[in-house]
C-alpha cells in the first residue's frame, strides 16, 4: 500500500476504508494501490472510500472495529457511506434529501 | 497563555472542593420565572449566571442536579427566582445552599411585586453579592483537585480521528497527576462495548460499564434514533458505531475508575463514565436534547469545566463553568478561528500531531483554571438546559475501593 494516496488515511490494518485527510474535488484522482479511480462527486474531509471491493452486507471496519454493513456491492475507491451502508444498531438521519429537493425546488423556483 | 508549572488557585469552599471561578447563580425555577432572571443579571453578566429548571412537574433528577449546580465549586452564591406556584421544592434548594455556606436569596415573583420589582430586588442583591466574590480570597490549589469533563458535539469525520484522541492525550495527562476526569454519553459508545470494559478497574465494573452501554442501545433502539445529528451524516460520519468509535477516543487510555451517574461526585482522582442514560422505561424523550444537556451533567458532577470537540463547528460555552473549543477540522478552524481555543486539524494538515495537540490542550486547562477565559466563556456564552430524566441509584460495583 505504499503506493497509495497520501490524502488517503488508514487508521488500523484491518480497515477496509480509507479517510479523507482533504477534501478531493469532483473529477479528480485518487491512487489506491496500482488502481487510479476518478472520484465523480467531490468528497468532502473526514468522508470515507472503499479500501477494496466490498460486498453487500459484508462488515465495515474502521478504527479496526465494525460501524456497520453494506447494503449493496461497494467498488475500491468508491465513497462509502448512508447510501451504501446501514448502522448495525439505529439507522442514520439525514437531510441529504430534505437538501436536494429544497435545492432543486429553489432552483425551480419552488414550481417543480 | 499562562506558563505551565503557575500556581493554581482557587476559591475555597466548605465541603472542601475549590472553584475555578466565583460566579452568581441566578436559578429560575420554572419557565415562568426565566425572564425575571434574565432580567436580573442584564448588568452583570460576567459574574452573575442564569440556569434553572423550565418545568412546573416535580421530578426528582433535575431536584438533585440543581442542588449540585447551586453548590458546584465554582459558584459563590445564588438567588433563586420562583414564580410562586410551581412545583419545585425551592425550600429544600434554599436549604441545601445555606448549608453549603454560601450567601443564599429566594425571590417569589408573586409575593414580591411582579416582575419589575423582583427585577429590582434581584439585580440588587446580585450587585452586593458581586462586589464580595470579587474580592473573595484564594487558596493555592492542585492539578489533582480538578475535575474536567469531555463532551463532543457536531461530530464529523475528523473528530475521531484529531480532536477525540487529543482530548484523550491531555485527560491521560490529567488522569496520571490525579485528577479526576469525567467522559460520558452512553449513547455515543454503542459498538464500543468491549473495548471499553476490558479497561475496567475491577471485572464487576467492566459488567456495569457493558450495562450501560446496553441500556443506552435499547433506549435509543425504543426512539427510534440515534444520538446522531443531520450534520455528522454531511460531515461523513455513517452510522453510530462509527460516532461512537471517534467519540470513545476522547476517554484516553488510561484504566477506568468507576461508573457515575449524573450529579454523583466521584470520590477520587481518576477515569469515570458517565452514564447519562435514564434508568427504566422510555420516558421523558432523548435523553439529552443538545449537547449542553451534557454540559450540564459534568458540572451536577462537579466538573470545573468541559473540553468539547468539535467538527461541524458548535459555538456554544456554558453557565458556571468554562467550555475548551477544540476543533478537529481544520476547515471550520479557518472559518470559526474567533470561537476555537484549539486547531486540533493541525493533526490532519500534518503541522503537528496527537501529543503536541493533547499538550497544548492540557496546558489550556492548566491556564484557564488559573483564571484565562476560554474563548466561549470571553464571547459571554452561558447556555443552559436542564430537562426531565429518571435514574436509579448506582450500584457498589459502580466505585470499587
Amino acid at each position: 500500500m505504499t503506493d497509495t494516496d497520501s490524502r488517503l488515511l488508514l487508521l488500523s490494518p484491518q480497515d477496509n476504508v480509507f479517510v479523507l485527510r482533504a477534501a478531493i474535488k469532483a473529477g479528480e484522482t485518487i491512487r489506491i494501490g496500482r488502481l487510479d479511480i476518478t472520484v465523480p462527486d467531490r468528497l468532502g474531509i473526514g468522508h470515507k472510500v472503499a479500501r477494496g471491493a466490498i460486498r453487500d452486507g459484508e462488515p465495515i471496519i474502521k478504527y479496526g472495529a465494525p460501524i456497520g454493513s453494506a447494503t449493496r456491492d461497494i467498488a475500491v475507491g468508491e465513497h462509502v457511506h448512508i447510501h451504501n451502508i446501514k448502522s448495525n444498531y439505529t439507522p442514520t438521519h439525514s437531510l441529504t434529501e430534505a437538501r436536494e429537493t429544497y435545492e432543486r425546488n429553489r432552483a425551480g423556483g419552488w414550481h417543480d | 497563555m499562562t506558563e505551565l508549572g503557575t500556581a493554581l488557585r482557587g476559591y475555597e469552599r466548605q465541603d472542601g472542593r475549590k472553584g475555578i471561578r466565583n460566579v452568581v447563580a441566578v436559578a429560575y425555577l420554572v419557565e415562568c420565572a426565566h425572564h425575571v432572571a434574565r432580567e436580573i443579571v442584564m448588568l452583570n453578566r460576567d459574574a452573575a449566571h442564569v440556569i434553572g429548571f423550565p418545568g412546573c412537574f416535580p421530578n426528582p433528577y433535575s431536584q438533585g442536579i440543581m442542588e449540585r449546580l447551586c453548590t458546584h465549586p465554582n459558584v459563590g452564591a445564588v438567588l433563586l427566582v420562583s414564580l410562586g406556584c410551581e412545583s419545585f421544592n425551592r425550600y429544600k434548594l434554599e436549604q441545601a445552599v445555606e448549608e453549603s455556606g454560601r450567601p443564599v436569596h429566594t425571590i417569589v415573583i408573586q409575593n414580591d411585586g411582579g416582575t419589575r420589582r423582583s427585577i429590582e430586588q434581584g439585580q440588587r442583591w446580585v450587585a452586593e453579592r458581586v462586589a464580595e466574590l470579587q474580592s473573595a480570597p484564594t487558596v493555592p490549589m492542585d492539578v489533582s483537585e480538578l475535575v474536567v469533563g469531555t463532551v463532543c458535539g457536531g461530530s464529523d469525520g475528523t473528530s475521531g480521528i484529531t480532536g477525540n484522541p487529543a482530548a484523550g492525550r491531555a485527560f491521560d495527562r490529567l488522569v496520571a497527576e490525579g485528577a479526576t476526569c469525567i467522559f460520558e454519553e452512553t449513547g455515543e459508545l454503542i459498538g464500543c462495548e468491549d473495548i471499553m470494559a476490558s479497561r475496567a478497574r475491577t471485572p464487576e465494573l467492566a459488567v456495569e460499564l457493558r450495562h450501560a452501554v446496553e441500556k443506552a442501545a435499547t433506549y435509543y433502539a425504543t426512539l427510534g434514533f440515534g444520538s446522531f445529528a443531520a450534520g455528522n451524516a454531511d460531515g461523513g460520519l455513517s452510522t453510530i458505531e462509527e460516532k461512537s468509535l471517534g467519540a470513545y477516543a476522547k476517554s484516553g487510555q488510561s484504566e477506568i475508575s468507576g461508573l457515575i451517574k449524573p450529579g454523583d461526585i466521584p470520590p477520587r482522582g481518576g477515569l469515570y463514565l458517565m452514564d447519562v442514560v435514564p434508568d427504566g422505561e422510555v420516558r421523558f424523550g432523548f435523553p439529552n436534547i443538545s449537547d449542553n444537556a451534557e454540559i450540564v451533567e459534568m458540572m451536577a458532577s462537579g466538573a470545573h469545566m468541559t473540553l468539547f470537540v468539535t467538527g461541524r463547528g458548535s459555538v456554544v460555552g456554558s453557565a458556571l463553568s468554562p467550555v475548551i473549543k477544540i476543533a478537529a477540522n481544520p476547515h471550520m478552524y479557518e472559518r470559526l478561528t474567533d470561537d476555537m481555543d484549539i486547531n486540533a486539524g493541525r493533526v490532519l494538515t500534518g503541522e503537528a500531531d496527537l501529543a503536541e495537540v493533547g499538550d497544548e490542550i492540557y496546558g489550556l486547562i492548566l491556564a484557564l483554571a488559573a483564571g484565562e477565559k476560554s474563548k466561549s466563556e470571553a464571547l459571554g456564552h452561558t447556555e443552559f438546559i436542564l430537562t426531565y430524566k429518571s435514574f436509579e441509584p448506582i450500584g457498589p460495583a459502580c466505585l470499587p475501593v
